[in-house]
């Protein structure tokens, strides 16, 4: 080496007496000059950068006649240099990330590199939604099916994986926030605009936020105080008389302390009956929910603190539109209902990182929740009062090296239900709740193509008892721009069979637990280990950004606290399963964006969801076995002053489902075996006229489809064979809506 | 009992405390590492984590320096730079050789450092 130098040192005048120069230009595939791109000599420190024609010239190198060239995000070329006048064409590299960032975010993100199966929708998606609570934000997704309303509550549940909400493990920024008491009618006292992002994760959740995840997690971020907007305000109004507000006022005190007030109100006043069953379509009623939340961030100190605290009342009237609650109320003269439900909240999260070490941080979450509804239906009576305190503490660091992770910490959770049922019979059911759990997850990245998350979690319970929770997930990347997910994890849980089936006390139905031995509600904890499957590809098809998604999920119930209504149309039974209930879900979907601001998703979802019943085992009732998805989404270029259209169309095709077992009723109360194949379309437009003001306009359900015979038996809601819960299609037709929403910046 | 405990306890912390003067366990480093592209990076990070001690790696394709943070009782930056150099990547400290430079993918044939 020493030698070689020597000699080149000697040989150096020589060279410069020389002064061969080669001259060039580099270009890329279209022509266009580069101006910046780096040129030199292989091996050697000697070289140049291009100008703005892309042109560059460069003494001849002793050492090689081969010349590199390279610019960010194109390949980088190494050329034999033979002449004295060269040009050198430099190809794009699509895979470099730097080339990804250019483009338009899109509205929902599916994750090549995340272990689970993620996928975040932003703003941008949510905005899509008509209105305006957390339950009608995921019409434009296709992982989340949300069932039509049932006839008197006007609730919205909703199902992934062919499972129910109870199923899916529903937390804000982390913290178990739709559960027990709430279970029904949760998600719809989150309103829309208070949410930044949803994460949706299919199958076997993390065991830091507990046991009872089976089908997924769908966790909600709110706005964060310390990023808001000073002020935002949303206004909406429907054709079938709902009415909402949202304000937003945002104070930073200092560059550390921030808070929002959120405030929303909504109201329906009129009374709908469209198909004239002399039942209201949707229940009227109002809501008042406020919000305010506050952040501490210290970035020196590495210390983030969230305070919330929380005040929600909610009015709900439903049933004949004759019916006056202060007259009528547990009376035969018209049915009728009323479920108001009051929420206190105060919750605090604060994070921890350590300044040495980046990768090492500790996390504690306390939550304090008080969820109280009053409700009648008819001369069925439900009241529930649960007070439950919440907390999580958590600490994250590195085994030797940021390859290999891990969390680990405590959680315990401690709920007091009171809890009066009064239906065909009395009972008093109230209980207290506790358990204390501790957790272990491991994370491993080879930071190229391989990850794994493993985790495993241990709690006592005071009806679960004592055990272990395992979740194992996998991630590989086969090759570029795709991804194989795997994931298996149990779960367990104390099914709250009364909140959680709501919709069946308006009916006529006979309650009966037919266990007596069980410690909830003389049944056993439900028990369900779930296994899937995901493939992810992304390409170009004829020059177009496309996207494939293939998943397959399983679940298989060890135990489950099932609801039968197929046993007689006048009862409801409740039992420990005998034999076999799973639910297997399969969704192909693929996402195109066609031209320019033009995208294209589709998605097909086969479910095979059964139960063994009583009368044998069952498809589950009112569950599509086919499902179809489609949303067309459009927007113009952003002008100058922040002007835009965007337009935005969903199309849901529901196959068959099978209906409750009617067929003992009296000929005029009996319902088909399946319902039909339907569809439904929404549609909307926004105008942005400037960054600071836009409204939008919207219909739901524009091909005005309407399921018949909405309620068995309306004429007689005293009845023996009253039932409004076998809903499969909307009950209202053709909804129109507009909204405006201004924002100071 | 509890009072020797806390007393150990108390003399292990001051004891760690005088040690991390002289070599952090968490010490933050950074230096100048030639490479191009995507490829380079995977590269550059995997020889960082090869090394016994280094706790995060982190190299940057837009300014070419490497962030570690390392356990200087197991390891110095000289040796991160070491690794990183024998897969053939130059470093502000120790340079690759050029038998290993002229085999890396064409893709990653960087400006070799002066």
């Amino acid at each position: 080496m020493l030698q070689k130098i020597a000699f080149l040192l000697f040989l150096l005048p020589l060279i410069s007496f020389s002064q061969e120069t080669v001259k060039g230009i580099v270009v890329d595939e279209n022509n266009e000059p580069f101006l910046g791109a780096n040129v030199f000599w292989f091996g050697t420190s000697v070289g140049t950068t291009t100008d703005v024609n892309g042109a560059f010239s460069l003494e001849k190198s002793s050492e090689t006649t081969f010349l590199v060239v390279s610019y960010i995000g194109y390949a980088t070329q190494k050329v034999e240099i033979t002449s004295n006048e060269v040009k050198i064409v430099l190809k794009e590299v699509t895979n470099l990330k730097e080339v990804e960032v250019i483009k338009t975010k899109k509205s929902t993100e599916h994750s090549l590199f995340a272990v689970t199966n993620v996928q975040t929708m932003g703003q941008k998606e949510l905005l899509k939604a008509a209105c305006c609570n957390l339950s009608e934000s995921f019409s434009t997704n296709p992982s989340i099916d949300v069932n039509f309303s049932d006839a008197v509550t006007g609730n919205r549940q909703i199902k992934m994986l062919g499972l129910t909400s109870p199923y899916i493990l529903m937390t804000e920024e982390n913290i178990p926030a739709v559960r027990g008491a709430s279970q029904a009618y949760g998600l719809s006292f989150v309103p829309g605009t208070w949410v930044e992002s949803i994460q949706i994760t299919k199958g076997a959740g993390s065991v830091i936020n507990g046991y009872e995840s089976i089908s997924g997690q769908i966790n909600y971020e709110v706005l964060k105080p310390a990023d808001d907007i000073p002020f935002f305000l949303n206004v909406y109004g429907s054709n079938d008389s709902r009415y909402e507000l949202n304000a937003h006022f945002n104070q930073k005190y200092s560059d550390k302390l921030s808070s929002t007030l959120f405030i929303h109100g909504n109201t329906r006043i009129g009374k709908n009956d469209m198909n004239n069953d002399g039942f209201l379509d949707n229940p009227i009623g109002k809501q008042v929910n406020i919000l305010n939340r506050w952040q501490y961030t210290d970035a020196e100190k590495g210390l983030v603190s969230f305070l919330n605290l929380r005040y929600m009342n909610d009015e709900k009237q439903a049933g004949e539109v004759n019916f006056n609650p202060d007259l009528d109320k547990f009376t035969t003269n018209a049915w009728g209902s009323e479920v108001n439900t009051e929420k206190i909240e105060i919750s605090n999260k604060t994070g921890y990182v350590f300044l040495e070490m980046p990768y090492q941080s500790f996390g504690f979450q306390n939550s304090f929740q008080s969820h109280k509804q009053e409700s009648y239906f008819g001369l069925n009576q439900y009241n529930i009062h649960q007070k439950s305190y919440y907390s999580n503490l958590l600490f994250n660091s590195i085994i030797s090296n940021t390859k290999n992770k891990f969390t680990t910490g405590l959680n315990f959770n401690y709920d007091v239900y009171d809890e009066q049922v009064a239906l065909n019979f009395t009972q008093d059911f109230s209980r207290i709740d506790n358990s204390i759990g501790a957790f272990f997850e491991y994370t491993y990245d080879n930071l190229d193509n391989f990850s794994l998350v493993a985790g495993a979690r241990v709690d006592n319970h005071n009806r679960l008892g004592t055990f272990v929770t395992p979740r194992l997930h996998l991630r590989y990347n086969p090759w570029e721009d795709a991804v194989i997910r795997a994931s298996a994890g149990r779960g367990k849980r104390a099914a709250n069979i009364f909140a959680e089936n709501q919709q069946l006390f308006a009916s006529s139905r006979q309650f009966s637990i037919l266990n007596s031995d069980g410690k909830l509600y003389g049944l056993n904890p439900e028990i369900a280990w779930n296994y899937g499957l995901s493939f992810i590809q992304k390409f170009k098809f004829l020059g177009k950004e496309t996207e494939l998604v293939l998943d397959y999920y399983q679940t298989d119930f060890q135990n489950q606290a099932v609801v039968d209504i197929d046993f007689s149309p006048q009862e409801v039974l409740f039992y420990n399963l005998d034999g076999k209930s799973f639910a297997k879900s399969f969704q192909a979907e693929l996402n195109v964006e066609l031209m320019m601001h033009l995208n294209l998703k589709t998605a097909y979802k086969y479910y095979d969801v059964q139960t063994q019943f009583q009368t044998g085992q069952l498809e589950r009732a009112l569950q599509a076995k086919h499902r179809v998805f489609a949303n067309l989404a459009y927007e113009t270029h952003i002008k100058e002053k922040g002007q835009q259209w965007k337009f935005d169309f969903t199309y849901s095709w529901l196959g068959k489902q099978r209906l409750p077992f009617t067929a003992t009723n009296p000929e005029a109360y009996r319902l088909s075996e399946y319902a039909p194949a339907f569809a439904v379309m929404n549609a909307q437009v926004t105008r942005t006229f400037s960054s600071k003001f836009e409204v939008y306009v919207g219909g739901e359900n524009i091909g005005n489809y309407r399921q018949d015979n909405a309620i068995v038996q309306s004429e007689n809601p005293f009845g023996a064979y009253f039932d409004s819960s076998m809903i499969y299609g909307p009950v209202f037709g053709q909804m129109y809506y507009a909204g405006l929403r201004y924002n100071i910046k | 009992m509890k009072k020797i405990v806390v007393l150990v306890l108390v003399s292990l912390f001051s004891l760690t405390a005088m040690a991390q003067e002289k070599k952090s366990k968490n010490k933050k480093v950074e230096f100048t590492v030639a490479g191009n592209c995507g490829m380079c990076q995977k590269r550059i990070e995997k020889a960082a984590f090869s090394v016994k001690g280094v706790k995060n790696a982190q190299w940057h394709v837009d300014h070419n320096m490497i962030h570690l943070v390392i356990d200087e009782t197991k390891c110095s930056k000289e040796d991160v730079a070491k690794a990183i150099a024998a897969i053939g990547h130059d470093t502000a400290l120790v340079k690759a050789e050029d038998a290993v430079y002229e085999k890396l993918h064409g893709c990653c044939l960087y400006e070799r450092l002066e």
